[in-house]
């Protein structure tokens, strides 16, 4: 076990934990930040989509002890109400079925659309290919990301 | 419609009634999120609907969630029936309570055809009990009220009220034995779009699932089985793992006991599995893999069950299964007559005067459902009660079982259900609701029971492996005289002998055969129709081709003769509602008009009461195919919530397309080959449809399934239109293996 000082949604937050836990159970269960999802453990579904420092990281794979000061963006913490471009395009198209991988495929495209601001439909396929959405919704996803890069944009 | 009978329930007693919350926070559309302020008070109409003060009301979603979008749709059915704003509504999760709603299931496509009455019952009554209580306050015949849109009118008299203001009376006015219930044509929610009402907190993050339930004082369970079909426990050692952080306990345990009695949806073949306790999932993980266990072979396993009243017997042979062995034995199987099914005219007859035989053989591999969300369940046993929350397809089947094996009276055994992160079928079996309720009594603390994806992937309750061998007779004219299929699988049959094409042709025989494993298997998003639609439909295609006809055309004669002379007994089709898909699929796919690289094939198919037709494009982009567009055309009825529908029919096409693709699960010695999604392959991104479009038959027929019809025919509309691209034809799922092609990235 060991304390560690995160930087989290803009806010200080202290853990005890032992230094190999990854981010997404520090999140999950020492700091009740439950919209980060686990799926699979292995960085290959994407649920667990955090920012570190602005990019798209898994967080499944990313030991608390290797994060220090970098600021780190959940879902709870990407926008004040909801209102990030992302957030309302996704809620526009009405984007989910079940909803459990959303939130990981929001924090991969909102990273994206940052270094990519108008990507093309190969672009974002490149760019989401890594998170699963079991339910299929990847024609609304899509849609989505281009609505919102058109809103950001405009 | 026709004045319908309310079956009065015993929460429907005592109007008047105040109530207070004691349902899940999460699961609560709170009036905060929907803009709308609180009622100081709330009165019970029925158990589906309150009326607030001011005329907030509040529907109860009856049935479980997985993404289907019912905690929407149901509830659109019932305020319909009120005659409320849609925006005045705040929708929560319903209790599992047997006794006041019907069919707490999520199974089989059947919430909305069997919520249909009594939903639009319920809003329909209550909007007669505030007519009556607006009749008895204004002393003015009830016949003279009007309820619309919330507000309670009498014409000659100019007065009005909101449903607020007469809730309080109303909900002590006595449930009126029969209403009468809207005209279609009067709908104004129901064939309107209206978005997800869990959709903001989902996409900001909020706790709504069973893996984000806690309670202070929550442990986590974590289980280890056996590493292969055929193995059971011998034998652990977890001195290590108990000294480790976080670590509270380590012990084996039994999914049934003598009490158990096993109803088929609660059945593991791995009764006996190791369970890790701890604090914390990370520290639990860990511990697992500091256990040092000893596995044996297991022995035949025969499992005597009730199915719903009826008993049966479940075989599992000992033996370390493999996939190559698998396809040996159906194949074997395959060659050999089967249980005869069915038999129209002489099949036998037809096919030795034949001019030309067809036959061909397909097949398609054993499938995890892989939901995103792994198995997990929250429980907390004390002695006199148990508390159990998580997602469950079937609570109310789930609920029996968990009381039996905890030897407690069923109405001290409580389940809550979560919003779930996918169903597809595996949460129709709820052996992990009993595992977490029996590891909570033995440990006498509050537990959450979490599967890692591999634990998930490793323990069964799959999609089971078919064959099935078509064969169709030509005379020398080129006529379809004759009909066979024989199909089989392991453990069950995918046939279903009564659909079509029986009923549109003279000779017809089918047959099946059954290959008992350890390897325990489920329903898994349309079942068995998730394998012979395709294989069905690829054949019907090739028997067109081999005719000189347009794959269309052959299917709406062969509907034409089922229409107008059907053959046999026991056709379960309407067959002017099959061409009526088909031929909307036509006209909105510019069948026909195709340009020269898009790749084209057709596919119809009837389940879950629900006809649907799809035309998919196909181009192939250096040698990859690529699904420009699918084009879908259904009838299920009355269309509650179009968007999501649709929403619903595109879910269904890629994963259809996905899992005939690229997806399998193979054995080696009893182990699954594929334990996580680095092996396991599902379709991605960049391999789903440029574009689909759905659209619907337009009818007034009470509305039918959705989550399950769309999903099976595409898996033939894509074998043809691969086809057409490649010049070769698709027999065996996956139709690209990983190892040929893996696409991500």
């Amino acid at each position: 076990m060991a304390s560690f000082n995160l930087n989290i949604n803009g806010k200080e937050m202290q853990v005890d934990v032992d230094p190999s836990t990854p981010m997404l159970w520090v999140l999950r269960e020492h700091l009740s930040l439950v919209g980060t999802k686990y799926g699979c453990g292995i960085a290959q579904c994407g649920a667990c989509t955090v920012h570190l420092n602005g990019t798209a990281v898994r967080s499944c794979q990313l030991p608390v002890s290797s994060v220090g000061e970098q600021e780190i963006t959940t879902i709870e913490g990407l926008s004040g109400n909801g209102d990030h471009p992302v957030q309302k395009a996704w809620l526009e198209v009405d984007v989910p079925q079940c909803g459990y991988c959303q939130a990981g495929q929001i924090m991969n495209a909102a990273a994206f659309l940052k270094s990519n601001p108008n990507p093309s439909d190969a672009e974002i396929d490149s760019a989401m290919n890594g998170n699963i959405c079991r339910c299929g919704t990847y024609v609304r996803i899509k849609k989505a990301i281009k609505i919102a890069a058109e809103t950001a944009g405009s | 419609m026709g004045r319908r009978m309310f079956i009065q329930s015993s929460t429907l007693a005592g109007g008047g009634l105040v109530l207070g919350f004691n349902w899940l926070a999460s699961c609560k559309r709170e009036p905060e999120v929907v803009g709308l302020q609180m009622p100081g008070e709330w009165y019970e109409m029925n158990a589906y609907l309150k009326i607030g003060d001011n005329g907030v009301v509040t529907i109860m979603s009856p049935n479980p969630e997985i993404g289907q979008n019912v905690k929407t749709s149901m509830p659109m059915i019932v305020a319909e029936e009120l005659d409320v704003d849609w925006g005045n509504v705040i929708v929560e999760q319903a209790p599992l309570k047997t006794d006041a709603f019907t069919w707490q299931v999520a199974g089989g496509s059947r919430s909305i055809a069997n919520g249909w009455e009594p939903l639009r019952m319920a809003g329909a009554t209550a909007r007669q009990m505030l007519k009556e209580a607006a009749a008895k306050a204004w002393q003015v015949p009830v016949g003279e009220i009007t309820a619309s849109e919330g507000v309670l009118s009498h014409e000659s008299s100019g007065k009005s009220a909101g449903y607020g203001e007469m809730a309080s009376a109303a909900a002590k006015i006595p449930v009126p034995e029969e209403v009468t219930l809207k005209e279609p044509k009067d709908y104004k929610i129901i064939g309107t779009s209206r978005r997800n009402v869990d959709g903001k907190k989902i996409v900001t993050g909020q706790p709504l699932y069973g893996l984000d339930y806690r309670q202070e004082g929550m442990l986590i369970a974590m289980p280890v089985h056996a590493p292969a079909f055929g193995m059971k426990l011998k034998s652990f050692d977890a001195t290590d793992a108990k000294a480790m952080p976080g670590i509270k306990d380590v012990f084996a345990i039994n999914l049934y006991n003598e009490n158990f009695p096993r109803g088929g949806f609660d059945h593991s073949v791995f009764d006996e599995i190791i369970i890790v306790l701890g604090n914390t999932t990370w520290e639990v993980m860990q511990a697992k893999k500091a256990l040092k266990i000893e596995w044996e072979k297991a022995d035949d396993v025969a499992v005597d069950m009730q199915f719903f009243g009826n008993p049966m017997t479940l075989k599992h042979p000992a033996g370390l299964e493999s996939t190559q062995v698998h396809k040996e034995q159906m194949n074997l199987l395959n060659s050999k007559p089967g249980k005869l099914v069915r038999k129209d005219g002489n099949p036998e007859a037809a096919f030795r005067n034949a001019a030309k035989v067809i036959e061909r053989t397909y097949s398609c591999p054993f499938l995890a459902h892989n939901t995103m969300e792994p198995m997990n369940f929250f429980a907390n046993v004390t002695a006199d009660k148990a508390e159990l929350v998580g997602p469950i397809q079937t609570p109310e089947w789930t609920e029996p079982a968990a009381a039996a094996r905890l030897g407690l009276p069923l109405e001290k055994v409580d389940i809550m259900m979560t919003r779930m992160g996918g169903g597809f079928g595996r949460r129709l079996y709820g052996h992990f609701v009993v595992e977490a309720a029996a590891i909570s009594q033995q440990v006498g603390a509050p537990v959450k029971l979490v599967y890692t994806r591999e634990d998930d992937m490793s323990q069964g309750t799959y999609r089971p492996a078919y064959l099935a061998t078509y064969r169709a007779a030509l005379d020398k004219d080129n006529k379809l005289t004759a009909f066979h299929v024989r199909a089989g699988g392991i453990p069950e049959s995918p046939l279903f002998a009564n659909r079509f094409p029986a009923g549109a042709i003279d000779n017809y025989l089918a047959e099946d055969w059954t290959i008992d494993s350890n390897i325990t298997t489920g329903a898994f998003r349309a079942p068995r129709s998730n394998f012979i639609a395709g294989a069905e439909q690829s054949f019907l295609d090739e028997v067109a081709e081999a005719m000189g006809k347009d794959p269309i055309e052959l299917r709406l004669e062969l509907l034409d003769r089922a229409m107008k002379d059907p053959v046999g007994e026991g056709n379960d089709y309407e067959a002017d509602r099959y061409a009526g898909v088909l031929k909307l699929v036509k006209e909105k796919s510019g069948w026909g008009q195709e340009q020269g690289n898009v790749h084209r094939g057709v596919s119809a198919y009837f389940c879950h009461d629900s006809y649907v037709a799809q035309v998919l494009d196909l181009v192939m982009d250096n040698e990859k195919p690529v699904v420009e567009r699918v084009c879908c055309a259904i009838d299920c009825g009355i269309v509650i919530n179009p968007d999501a529908a649709t929403n619903l029919a595109e879910g269904g096409i890629v994963d259809g397309i996905g899992h005939a693709m690229y997806s399998q699960l193979t054995f080696k010695d009893g182990v699954v080959e594929q334990q996580n999604f680095d092996k396991y392959r599902l379709i991605r991104h960049s391999e789903a449809p440029r574009n689909i479009d759905v659209h619907f038959v337009d009818n007034e027929i009470a509305p039918t399934g959705l989550g399950e019809p769309p999903f099976p025919p595409v898996m033939g509309a894509l074998a043809n239109a691969m086809y057409k691209a490649t010049g070769t034809r698709y027999y065996d799922q996956p139709f690209i293996s990983p190892q040929q092609k893996r696409v991500i990235g």
